[in-house]
């Protein structure tokens, strides 16, 4: 069989500051198979972007950050990665989606300008002939209709909605392994964030892309994941199939994230569990849903 | 507070400019004790050891009266930070008051405020300060009422900008809301959120203010013989290039001293309090 | 209207307006001078209706307002009366001095940006790191010492201790360039005297480096807060997790828009070198605007003063113009928008 997409063992972070260091990720492990969709679910803080920013190597470019733990793309150790070797991994191999889109758009250059540098990742030397005709393909793709303006206009001039597509169009420009998607769109209205989102779901499952996404959303996650990791304070608590995770919540945590999603039927603003103790209880893996055995 | 002390000590060149000032302000303050010839200061006429290249007792030399540099900058160093805190404590309040009022209240107020802070703003500094001391006889108080003219400008444009963005938070619509008035909001919840921004400023402030305030001098429009001053002392020196050249190089670099520890001060300020350049 | 070309009318009417108030100020300034100009210019020796001939000529008799109107009326013929130090046209004392302070600026100008902006970049680049500290004293030297400091120690190592370069002058004496423009560089070059010309910049080296120094420190240290601060962008982090190379992003993805603070403020320092360069004409007895603009002052010359500092006013207000016009040329958000903010 053939290695995991990504596979995550033990993966720890700390920050070292003015007040001792900072313990941000306690050992997680994850793995994300061939074109499988993952989500890893989180209040803000827990954790989860910066996962996702160690594993593009990012994380370990800042000053103070000391990491621990083994990660593996398509089988070769990251860590064991020279800083180039990571870095040409990046927009080729591995690439990203953002919260927001128009900010994660250079203000300055035009949608074509950064299309052809997002396509000579994949295609070193390409021209500027060749890189217009692939992004008026890759805009017909997110179904923009009109791919020759987009790429002549700024980011500013575009609406969220569009530059969403952009950004997706781009992140699957060079056919990625695997697609960081860092809460994609929860920037943007939810009807445009449902219609990107769809587009994305259709277009990783189009290019056999494996994904990683990342969100506090835990409907969009419901109806975009195979299976789900919840992570809280820097810890995988609980991690299963999408389907028998919402159904059958196991862990104190989960079960409090849940329960916090006001309903739109009107029952009131939810109760949350103040008892928090539980929420530090250890791993709950679904049955069969172990790391130990669905690694090969 | 223990996060700034972390970052003040963290940086070697925080302390360094620490150091520097602290020294400054020492010899300055207690300059009639430190200074190997204290009756230097003034119209001392010493002939048998005039023009000295730098030698034991004389560590910078001495000057064409036969008067000792080092003694003579220790001295000026008192005027400079005289200086320093005068304009700066003129300068500033009116600078913050004119910002605050013309990005607080707006419309016809702003736009006279600003334009005549533009005035200002558009006659290069020094020529600012030039065309003053040709209003007035050159002396120490007219160069601090010219540099002075020439500073709060700086401070209206800074506080402007700065109650321009603040004026949309949130906090200063609650105030608004609640029925605070104009002075209320303008004093008590702008102006706190702009002090870091200004103690940043007036820091790196003092050190350029003693530098124009010498430039001025070094022209011939500032403080006046005998009072010994950085910038007379180079442009008295500069005549005598290059055989005489402790004239002017000990106290040039008098001046960067002083500066630059004021400066390094600023920049670790800066980080400390989060103000953005 | 292009949006460029409404800028560009706004700030030439905004530029006016503050003109006219740097006028009327300037104006305030000389005429409660204490002491009568008259009487300074004439000596003390002069006859009483011999001063009050030269009041009545200068129209210091008459009231303020009608002082003020006096001198509109003249500017507008471009007439900014007599210096009574030189006893010329203030305009004809400024055209000759002028040209040498600008040709100095100029030089000082290009120098800072040349070598400022890409110390600036590098910092930025490698911020936090040896080389960025580095940078940061270097720097921070530069801007710690009057512009006449600078300039009496490159003179003591560059043309004294190492005789490289020469002391004091614009041109050697044994080269003779037609006068045109009055700038020696675009002179000598008309005149097609390329060893001129070569002289003229050998001579321009140390003076216009001193007085660049300080300008080389500001504007490396604004560049790197404004690419610092453009690095922690999410763009830049889009660009990272894209894997554009780093020497791209930092040339191009980060310096393009951290340029639209800075240049603002690169333009104003730029313009006030117009003032320091008093500083370092003194020093190399570069024979421009300084000179001429101390001695006015001491003598309490009026109409050159006013002049004076009209003039250096108007230039600071253009290149003020210019540097706005750059900037909305590099940020398409001010190119393309159909109001003008």
């Amino acid at each position: 069989m053939t290695a995991p997409t990504l596979a995550i063992d033990d993966l720890r972070l700390g920050f070292r500051g003015w007040a001792g260091t900072v313990e941000v990720l306690h050992g997680i492990s994850l793995h994300i198979a061939k074109g499988e969709r993952v989500a890893l679910v989180g209040e803000s803080g827990s954790g989860k972007s910066v996962t996702a920013r160690l594993v593009l190597g990012l994380v370990q470019e800042l000053r103070g950050a000391r990491y621990s733990g083994r990660m593996a793309f398509e089988g070769r150790d990251l860590g064991a990665l020279s800083r180039r070797e990571r870095e040409a991994l990046r927009g080729d191999r591995i690439s990203m989606i953002f919260q927001d889109p128009t900010s994660s758009l250079n203000p300055v250059y035009t949608i074509g300008t950064l299309f052809h540098e997002v396509l000579l990742r994949g295609t070193p030397g390409i021209g500027t002939a060749e890189a217009r005709e692939r992004a008026v393909a890759a805009l017909a793709d997110v179904a923009i209709a009109d791919p020759g303006r987009v790429l002549s206009s700024y980011a500013f001039q575009l609406s969220g909605g569009m530059n969403q597509r952009v950004l997706i169009a781009m992140a699957l420009a060079n056919n990625p392994a695997l697609l960081l998607a860092d809460e994609p769109g929860t920037a943007l209205d939810v009807t445009v964030q449902a219609q990107t989102l769809t587009l994305m779901q259709q277009l990783v499952a189009r290019h056999g892309t494996s994904m990683l996404f990342i969100s506090h959303n835990l409907g969009v996650v419901r109806e975009f994941a195979d299976r789900v990791y919840v992570i809280y304070k820097g810890r995988i608590v609980e991690q299963g199939p999408t389907e028998a995770l919402f159904d059958n919540p196991l862990h104190p945590y989960t079960r409090a994230l849940m329960a916090a999603v006001p309903r739109i039927t009107g029952e009131g603003i939810p109760e949350i569990d103040e008892e928090q103790t539980g929420f530090y209880a250890p791993l709950v893996a679904h049955p069969g849903h172990s790391e130990a055995e669905l690694r090969p | 507070m223990k996060r700034a002390v972390f970052i003040l000590l963290r940086n070697p060149l925080s302390v360094l400019g620490l150091a520097l000032v602290g020294l400054v302000v020492l010899a300055a303050v207690f300059a009639d004790y430190v200074a190997p010839f204290p009756d230097h200061k003034g119209a001392v006429v010493d002939f048998l050891n005039f023009n000295k290249a730098p030698e034991w007792p004389y560590l910078f030399g001495t000057d064409l009266v036969g008067r000792d540099i080092l003694s003579r900058i220790l001295f000026a160093y008192r005027i400079s930070l005289t200086l320093g805190v005068v304009v700066l404590a003129l300068a500033v309040p009116v600078g913050v008051t004119v910002g605050l009022i013309a990005g607080y209240i707006g419309g016809r107020t702003e736009f006279v405020l600003m334009r005549v802070t533009d005035v200002f703003l558009s006659i290069p500094p020094l020529v600012l300060a030039m065309s003053m001391m040709g209003l007035l006889e050159p002396s120490l108080t007219n160069g601090m009422m010219a540099v002075t003219v020439m500073w709060w400008p700086w401070y209206a444009r800074l506080v402007y900008n700065l109650t321009r963005s603040e004026r949309e938070e949130g906090y200063v619509l609650a105030a608004e809301v609640i029925g605070a008035s104009r002075l209320h909001v303008m004093f008590r919840e702008i102006l706190p959120n702009c002090v870091p921004s200004i103690l940043t400023k007036m820091t790196i402030d003092f050190g350029f203010v003693i530098l124009i305030a010498s430039s001025l001098s070094f022209l011939g429009l500032g403080v006046q013989p005998p009072t010994p001053d950085l910038g007379s002392m180079v442009a008295e020196g500069a005549k005598y290039l290059p055989d005489s050249w402790w004239l002017t190089v000990f106290p040039g670099l008098a001046i960067l001293v002083v500066v630059f520890g004021f400066n390094l001060i600023g920049d670790a300020l800066r980080e400390i309090l989060g103000v953005e350049q | 209207m292009s949006p460029v070309v409404r800028l560009l009318i706004k700030r030439i009417a905004t530029s006016f307006i503050v003109l006219v108030g740097v006028s009327l100020l300037i104006f305030t300034i000389a005429r409660v001078i204490p002491g009568d100009p008259a009487r300074i210019a004439l000596g003390p020796n002069a006859s009483a209706e011999a001063v009050e001939a030269l009041r009545d000529k200068l129209h210091l008799n008459d009231a303020f307002v009608v002082q003020y109107g006096y001198f509109v009326a003249d500017l507008a013929r471009g007439d900014l009366g007599q210096s009574l130090y030189s006893n010329r046209p203030v305009t004809a004392d400024i055209a000759a001095y002028l040209p040498a302070t600008l040709e100095l600026v100029f030089f000082a100008g290009t120098t800072m940006i040349l070598i400022g902006v890409p110390l600036g970049m590098l910092a930025a680049r490698y911020r936090d790191r040896p080389l960025d500290h580095g940078i940061r004293l270097f720097t921070m030297l530069g801007v710690s010492a009057p512009d006449f400091v600078w300039a009496v120690i490159l003179m003591l190592i560059f043309a004294y201790f190492l005789p490289i370069f020469p002391i004091a002058g614009r041109i050697s004496d044994s080269f003779a360039v037609p006068p045109v423009t009055g700038f020696l560089t675009i002179d000598s070059l008309i005149a097609g005297d390329f060893a001129a010309f070569g002289n003229v910049l050998w001579h321009l080296a140390l003076p216009a480096f001193a007085l660049s120094f300080a300008g080389i420190g500001q504007s490396a240290r604004l560049t790197r807060a404004n690419m610092v601060e453009t690095y922690r962008k999410p763009f830049i982090e889009m660009a990272l997790a894209f894997g554009f190379p780093q020497g791209r992003i930092a040339r191009r993805f980060a310096f393009k828009p951290s340029m639209i603070p800075s240049l603002t403020v690169i333009g104003l320092d730029l313009a006030s070198m117009l003032g320091n360069a008093f500083l370092v004409e003194q020093i190399f007895a570069w024979p421009g605007l300084s000179r001429y603009g101390v001695a006015v002052i001491l003598r309490k010359d009026l109409n050159a003063i006013v002049g004076t500092v009209l003039i250096i006013s108007a230039m600071f207000l253009i290149v003020n113009i210019v540097v706005d016009l750059l900037v909305a040329l590099i940020n398409p958000r001010i190119r393309l928008s159909q109001r003008s903010s």
